[in-house]
């Protein structure tokens, strides 16, 4: 495809990229402000009305308590599940299970109904960019906060501001083990033998520059991990199956003079010695530039052109890494409606599911049955063990047993087949003002000659089992 | 059939399809058939880094109970909870148990400070190098385990390379067909009355990632159709989890002879930075899990272990000394295990570089004695028989015989 993108295409291409798939409201909306006020818009989310969302949310309890609230309504069942395994896809809901399942459903119908589409999408992104295993010991009461009080609030803020929420965030200190890290020379770590607080661990400060900040290549050695390392000891928890709350605890800091990236942190620093590290980072070039890669992979392609990927860090570098500017500079880049980027990326799950449920019209409420087809396709929601998240590349999610998922989604959903969502033909709308949602006049011939042979729902099923809606 | 059938399928079948003859008619002529004995390879990722250093204990090297004051494992001698002997240097953690009946047996090899020379200590990056068999040079587009499909074409079978995970893995992405599938009993279309028109849908779109996926995934559930009264259930008890589940599913593919030759799973839960435990804890629990698994496979596929190899990997070990937290950061060298008929077993294989501190790596971790690479060539081209590896693992030449097959 090499012509330009029609401006029905147009619409269909930024709704498919700042949130989770066009609606046939949300395209009259385009179509009656333009797209640049729409843009406008989602870029300041508090200046939309979320209510129907509200509503819909209201039954989920556990999103409105503390960690230590939910520690103590949602103890770990006497026989807590050893193996991460079993949190999996299971029927009991006991203890916390049910906070992560609620957590589950929460993200499932704002990627649904959130009027706040973009912000949506950049929570995601976060949460996956920052991600933290829900399963793994205390965090299973923690990740509540994690999302509703680190990522959210900073989704579409400054970059420096939601690093330093999540390298202070209770789930962040405790998935990367930073909580326990401390000092080995400091008195509280050598006069306690049965202290678990004995030393060094470096698995947050080594995430947090592979990961978080610089990426793998960004220029920073081991030594420089045992540094930071020895920046962030303190940083723990106060009582992490209690109170839950960040803490430094300056008895097992190391005070002694560090260097990082080759700048020297003096002696003495306590918690200024952390704070210094992440302002390093977050100024550094080389966190520009993989933000601004990471950001581009998600909203063009997979291997995103390097001129957007340059005027994304150059945004990045030109505002302090305000997140609103980089998106802009992205959105208003030519390369982003170029043809190439029409249906250039594969959806993740979340974003198929949500999507079709989105086009359909689909009436959706609490459905342990849509958790496991997520699960099923490889994206449970919370729930990535590694550090990294899941990938944001089409070729991971394309996988036989991922298709034949997708397909059998695709039919169940139509089928009614599905407890929690109601399909309704009469919305879901005829296959042609369907086919519009999906790739207006950009169906190929393969899809359409198939589509020629259903009719009624069928059609709907077949185009949502389709190359054409795998991607977005 | 002198015709491979992807080939036929291949040729006629979009003619045929163009007449407008519908699908069954050409799967019908394509009719899968049961390919016969062959050997196969099944590769157990453990992500997140396995701790060798206490999977497979060094006992007689001093330095390592003075490097593990907390979590190291206690000497073999009677009692409970501790290490069990395999030749007088080496032991097994107690939650390997499993494995010493097959060990003794001569079915399970050990190769002891193997794994892949680049010093990245990055669980991603080290996955990546371990899985697309060059380590250090990420531009690699394909898995080590998908070239190895590429090089023997003789047997066209959609069951030839199968992961049992949701996601591809790295290490089987590339042109060759390759499978995932999580259960025998779910990998099929609900909806019967769609497949025609799917099946000739991602059989004839532009779409390439799509229609490669797409015809891989028909063609798997059109053989499935063929031979899935012949796939009898396990009898086998495996343990709970994935691991267990994908090793039942992988059994059950070999015995019903669909021409499986690579299979992969994986197994997560290895970063033990904190409270990694000793004899008992969180680490034993992975152990056991990993043991009883493999025990399990053992069992179940019996006699046809003759023609099977299972080979473990992971990233990379972990620090020789214990951290500040009882656990241990990300290393270097680790174990890996081979199991089966063909295996040299009842030995541990690798020179044991030793632990006392001057001789670590990079002052903290295992030194690297076998490059993972010398253990899984040997096993492609002695076991499986493809004795070219220069395109499997390019620029790579094993130093040495390993020694792991008969």
């Amino acid at each position: 495809m090499n012509t330009p993108l029609t401006q029905e295409q147009k619409v269909v291409h930024l709704l498919n990229r700042t949130g989770f798939g066009p609606t046939r409201q949300e395209i009259q909306k385009i179509n009656r402000m333009g797209m640049h006020a729409y843009l406008d818009e989602q870029l300041h989310p508090e200046k939309i009305s979320d209510a129907s969302l509200e509503d819909k949310l209201a039954g989920l309890k556990t999103m409105r308590l503390t960690s230590r609230e939910l520690i103590e309504l949602y103890p770990p069942p006497k026989q807590a599940a050893q193996n991460p395994e079993m949190m999996r896809g299971q029927e009991m809901m006991q203890g916390p299970r049910v906070v992560i399942v609620e957590l589950q459903q929460m993200r499932l119908l704002r990627a649904v109904y959130s009027q706040r589409q973009l912000h949506e999408a950049m929570a995601g992104f976060w949460s996956n960019h920052f991600n933290i295993f829900a399963a793994k010991g205390a965090d299973r009461w923690l990740s509540t906060s994690y999302d509703r009080d680190t990522i959210r609030p900073h989704a579409l803020g400054r970059f420096k501001d939601l690093l330093r929420a999540t390298a202070q965030s209770p789930a962040m200190l405790f998935y990367l083990d930073n909580w326990l890290s401390a000092s080995p020379n400091s008195l509280a770590a050598r006069f306690a033998p049965n202290n678990r607080r004995r030393g060094l661990n470096e698995n947050y400060a080594r995430e947090l520059m592979e990961l978080h900040t610089l990426g793998v290549d960004g220029g920073y050695t081991q030594k420089d991990v045992q540094e930071v390392a020895r920046c962030f000891t303190g940083w723990t928890i106060r009582q992490p199956r209690g109170e839950g709350v960040f803490q430094f605890e300056p008895r097992i800091h190391d005070p002694g003079e560090k260097i990082v990236l080759g700048h020297r942190i003096p002696a003495g620093g306590g918690m200024e010695d952390g704070l210094t590290v992440l302002d390093l980072l977050a100024h550094h070039p080389a966190t520009a530039r993989f933000i601004s890669l990471k950001l581009a992979r998600r909203f063009v392609a997979d291997q995103p052109p390097s001129s957007i990927v340059n005027k994304a860090a150059e945004a990045f570098r030109q505002s302090d890494g305000d997140i609103p500017t980089v998106l802009r500079a992205i959105f208003e880049a030519p390369e982003f409606f170029a043809p190439e980027a029409f249906q250039a990326k594969v959806k993740m799950p979340l974003e198929y599911v949500a999507s079709a449920l989105r086009a359909t019209g689909t009436e959706v409420q609490m459905s342990h049955q849509l958790l496991r087809y997520l699960g099923r396709m490889g994206e449970p929601l919370f729930l990535a063990q590694p550090p990294t998240g899941y990938p944001d590349i089409g070729s991971s999610w394309t996988s036989p047993d991922m298709l034949l998922t997708r397909m059998n989604f695709a039919s169940d959903l139509v089928g009614n087949r599905i407890p929690g969502s109601r399909f309704s033909p009469e919305v879901a709308g005829d296959r042609e003002s369907f086919a519009r949602l999906v790739a207006p006049d950009a169906l190929s011939p393969a899809t359409r000659s198939a589509l020629s042979q259903t009719e009624g729902s069928q059609s709907i099923a077949l185009l949502m089992a389709a190359p054409e809606f795998q991607r977005r | 059939m002198n015709i491979s059938r992807r080939g036929f399928l291949k040729s006629s079948g979009l003619g045929f399809l163009a007449l407008g003859l519908p699908p069954s008619f050409l799967v019908r002529a394509a009719e899968a058939q049961q390919v016969g004995r062959g050997k196969a390879l099944v590769v157990v990722f453990q992500r997140g880094a396995m701790d060798g250093l206490n999977a497979v204990i060094p006992f007689k090297d001093r330095a390592y109970y003075s490097l593990r004051q907390s979590i190291a494992i206690a000497e073999p001698a009677s009692g409970e909870n501790r290490a069990i002997d395999l030749d007088g240097f080496y032991a097994l953690h107690p939650a390997l148990a499993p494995l010493k009946s097959i060990y003794d047996k001569g079915h399970l090899a050990i190769v002891h400070a193997a794994g892949s020379p680049n010093n990245t200590r990055s669980h991603f990056d080290a996955q990546d190098y371990m899985e697309i068999g060059t380590p250090g040079i990420k531009s690699t587009a394909d898995g080590w385990l998908n070239r190895y499909l590429n090089e023997k074409k003789k047997d066209e079978s959609p069951f030839r390379g199968v992961a049992v995970t949701p996601q591809l893995p790295r290490i089987l992405v590339g042109s060759a067909p390759a499978l995932t599938l999580s259960s025998i009993e779910e990998f099929r279309l609900r909806n019967e009355a769609m497949a025609g028109s799917l099946q000739r849908l991602y059989a004839t779109t532009a779409d390439s990632l799509f229609r490669f996926s797409g015809q891989n995934l028909f063609a798997a559930m059109n053989d499935l159709k063929q031979v899935q009264t012949k796939i009898p259930a396990s009898s086998e008890r495996y343990p709970n989890g994935r691991l267990g589940a994908g090793l039942g599913q992988i059994a059950r593919l070999i015995k019903a002879n669909v021409g499986l030759e690579i299979a992969f799973t994986e197994i997560e839960g290895w970063d033990t930075h904190v409270n990694q435990g000793g004899a008992t804890g969180q680490m034993a629990n992975r152990l056991k899990e990993l043991a009883e698994g493999l025990a399990a496979f053992y069992r179940d596929i019996g006699d046809r272990m003759d023609d099977v190899v299972l080979l473990t990997m992971s990233e990379f070990g972990r620090t020789a000394r214990e951290n500040g937290n009882r656990g241990t950061d990300h290393g270097h060298a680790n174990v890996m295990f081979a199991l089966g008929g063909a295996v040299r077993g009842g030995k541990v294989y690798g020179r044991w570089p030793g632990i006392a501190p001057e001789l670590l790596y990079e002052g903290r971790d295992l030194n690297l004695t076998t490059d993972f690479r010398s253990v899984c060539g040997e096993v492609i081209a002695r076991h499986l028989g493809q004795k070219d590896l220069s395109r499997i693992f390019p620029g790579f030449h094993a130093p040495a015989p390993v020694g792991l097959i008969v």
